[in-house]
Parts: structure tokens; C-alpha cells; sequence
């Protein structure tokens, strides 16, 4: 007889923890299509110099972050300290100007600081569908053939870039 | 008297709001049929940014690139297929509100008819159970002596029964 009673709260422990677990995922994070497909090509003028152009191509054999920014982004300005050491650290960052204005975006970098080697600017936001960008800032590795291994979704934490970004950038072959 | 009616305004307005949001731009084609195609099509994406509208409902900034992609694709000639396939390499199966089958959704399309199942499965086995319980149980238990007792209480004070009723 006490078995029975114990069904219904064997039942709620289960959903209890099943939406429990619901809770600390989160739901804008969208498994990326892209990871281990080849990034999207694209060739756009630079931010700060729009008669020279950007391609991915130009970074082949190097492993390197594209990571999609905007002036307009209030939580880029968490993760800008943080990509600046990134970039200290000698990574490539090529920062993707995502529906920007030119002369806004300019002088945010200008007030913060500019990590970003290269600032290709996406004005109309075309090449930032063909990443899948859903909501800046959004953070890419590409590997030495061009392929995209690792996505982030939202700011960059001090924790993220230490435990996933860092150790996916410094595989220098990819395991395949 | 003017608060009230303006009070009445208000909430007639707030209701009908919802229905005068829906496609922002308008959109031309040069045939009706692909017109047709296009209001089907942006009301089965959905908006990636704000999660729980399609295309069609949303004005996030996105959604309204989205939809100028999926008007210039049909435009083009693209079929459904190919402008959903579009949709599909850049954001995935979620932006398809028609989920498809695959390994990733198996638990999304299967996980219903596993419940309905094991609910199922236990009802028979109680109703069987309580069937079988009535068979083996003895003819007299506690229960139904008693019951047998205020039966007979009862038949053996027909006048009581009978003065109560009145």
C-alpha cells in the first residue's frame, strides 16, 4: 500500500528535475549549424578603410576569431575588455561590423580600444545571415582549412574563454 | 461620461491591436500565386530573435531581412523547399515550425505517443488487476459483512423506515 503512494512523488521528483535542469539551459542558445561546415565566404569593405576589402581566404592556414559586433550591442561593451586580452594574447580577431553605422562603430573602437585586426563592415546585416547570426555578439573559431569548430552565443565570459574559446584556439590540428 | 467612452476607445483599441500588427512592408509580386506562396512561407518560419512568433508576426529587424530573402528567393523562381533549406543551413531545424524528423526531434515527435503508451499500458494493468481482486476476493469479507449487518438492521425496523419517510 505505501509503494502506491510513493508513485505520484517518484513522478513529481522526475519532472521537478526534468524542468529543473530546463531552467539553467539556455534557450537562445541554438545549436549552430555551421560547426565543422565551412565558413561562409564573403568579401566586405573594411570599417576603417572601405576602399580594402576582407575575405576569409586571406586568413587560410591560421586559426582565427570572427566575432560579430555592433556599436549599438549593449553586452558587446561586457565582452570587449575580454576580447582585448584575448587579442593581446596574439589571437586574430576579425570583428564583423554587424548593422552598424560607420562613424558610430569607429567611435566606439576609438573610446575602447580596437581589438579586432580587421573590421569587415556588414552595413546591410546580409553576410551575418549567412553566419546564422541571430544576436550580436556572437563569437566564431575558424580552423587552419577554414572550417568553423566552435560557436558562442552572447557575451563572452572570462570562464567561457578560459575553459572552451581558449583550448579550441590553441589546437593548432584539428583532430579529424 | 467622456472618461467612459474614452475608457471604452482604449480597450477597443487594445484588442483589435494584435490584428493590425501582422506583415509590416508591403510586398508586390507579379503573379497572385506567388503572393499565396509567400504568406504560407512566412508563416511557417520562425523569428529567431524574438522565439515564439514566425516571420510573418515579428518585427524584429531580422525577421523583416528574412522576409525581403524569402520574397526575393520566390521571386526568383526558388521553390518552398529551396527558401526553407536556405533558412535551415543558416539557423537550423528550429526555424522550421513544421519540426521535422530526424534524431535530434525523434524525442519531440515520439515522446507523446511514449507517454500515451505507458498511460496506457497502466490503466490495463490496474483495470486488470482490480478485475482479477474482484474474482479471488472472499464472498464475505469484513466489508460485506457489515454492509449485510445494517441490511438486516435495517429490514428488521420496516416501521422506522416507514415513520421517517413520512
Amino acid at each position: 500500500m505505501s509503494k502506491k503512494f510513493l508513485i505520484p512523488l517518484i513522478v513529481f521528483i522526475a519532472i521537478a528535475l526534468l524542468l529543473g535542469i530546463g531552467l539553467t539551459m539556455n534557450p537562445r542558445a541554438i545549436p549552430s549549424t555551421l560547426i565543422s561546415k565551412p565558413a561562409p565566404n564573403f568579401t566586405l569593405p573594411l570599417l576603417h578603410d572601405q576602399t580594402r576589402a576582407f575575405n576569409p581566404d586571406q586568413l587560410r592556414g591560421q586559426r582565427w576569431l570572427l566575432n560579430v559586433w555592433a556599436s549599438w550591442c549593449v553586452s558587446c561593451r561586457y565582452e570587449h575588455p575580454l576580447l582585448t586580452e584575448v587579442a593581446n594574447s596574439g589571437v586574430t580577431i576579425i570583428g564583423l561590423n554587424y548593422k552598424d553605422k560607420a562613424d558610430a562603430a569607429i567611435q566606439w573602437l576609438n573610446e575602447r580600444g580596437n581589438p579586432y585586426t580587421h573590421s569587415p563592415f556588414d552595413e546591410s546585416g546580409r553576410v551575418g545571415i549567412e553566419w546564422g547570426v541571430i544576436a550580436v555578439p556572437e563569437t566564431f573559431v575558424i580552423d587552419e582549412q577554414g572550417v568553423i569548430v566552435y560557436k558562442y552565443t552572447g557575451p563572452l565570459t572570462a570562464e567561457v574563454i578560459q575553459q572552451e574559446l581558449m583550448p579550441v584556439l590553441n589546437q593548432t590540428e584539428a583532430p579529424r | 461620461m467622456k472618461n467612459m467612452l474614452l475608457t471604452l476607445l482604449t480597450g477597443i483599441a487594445i484588442f483589435f491591436a494584435p490584428t493590425a500588427f501582422g506583415v509590416i512592408e508591403a510586398v508586390e509580386f507579379e503573379t497572385l500565386q506567388q503572393e499565396e506562396r509567400y504568406k504560407q512561407l512566412i508563416e511557417e518560419l520562425r523569428c529567431v530573435v524574438c522565439q515564439n512568433q514566425n516571420i510573418a508576426d515579428s518585427d524584429a529587424d531580422l525577421a523583416k531581412d528574412l522576409r525581403a530573402i524569402a520574397a526575393d528567393m520566390i521571386r526568383d523562381g526558388k521553390s518552398d523547399a529551396e527558401v526553407k533549406t536556405f533558412m535551415r543551413e543558416r539557423y537550423g531545424d528550429f526555424v522550421l515550425y513544421r519540426t521535422p524528423f530526424n534524431s535530434y526531434t525523434a524525442l519531440i515527435w515520439l515522446g507523446p505517443i511514449v507517454v500515451l503508451l505507458i498511460v496506457l499500458i497502466g490503466v490495463f494493468v490496474t483495470l486488470r488487476r482490480r478485475q482479477q481482486d474482484e474474482l479471488v476476493k472472499p464472498a464475505h469479507s469484513d466489508n460485506d459483512q457489515e454492509r449485510i449487518k445494517v441490511r438486516n438492521l435495517l429490514r428488521d425496523a420496516p416501521n422506522l423506515n416507514e415513520s421517517s419517510r413520512k
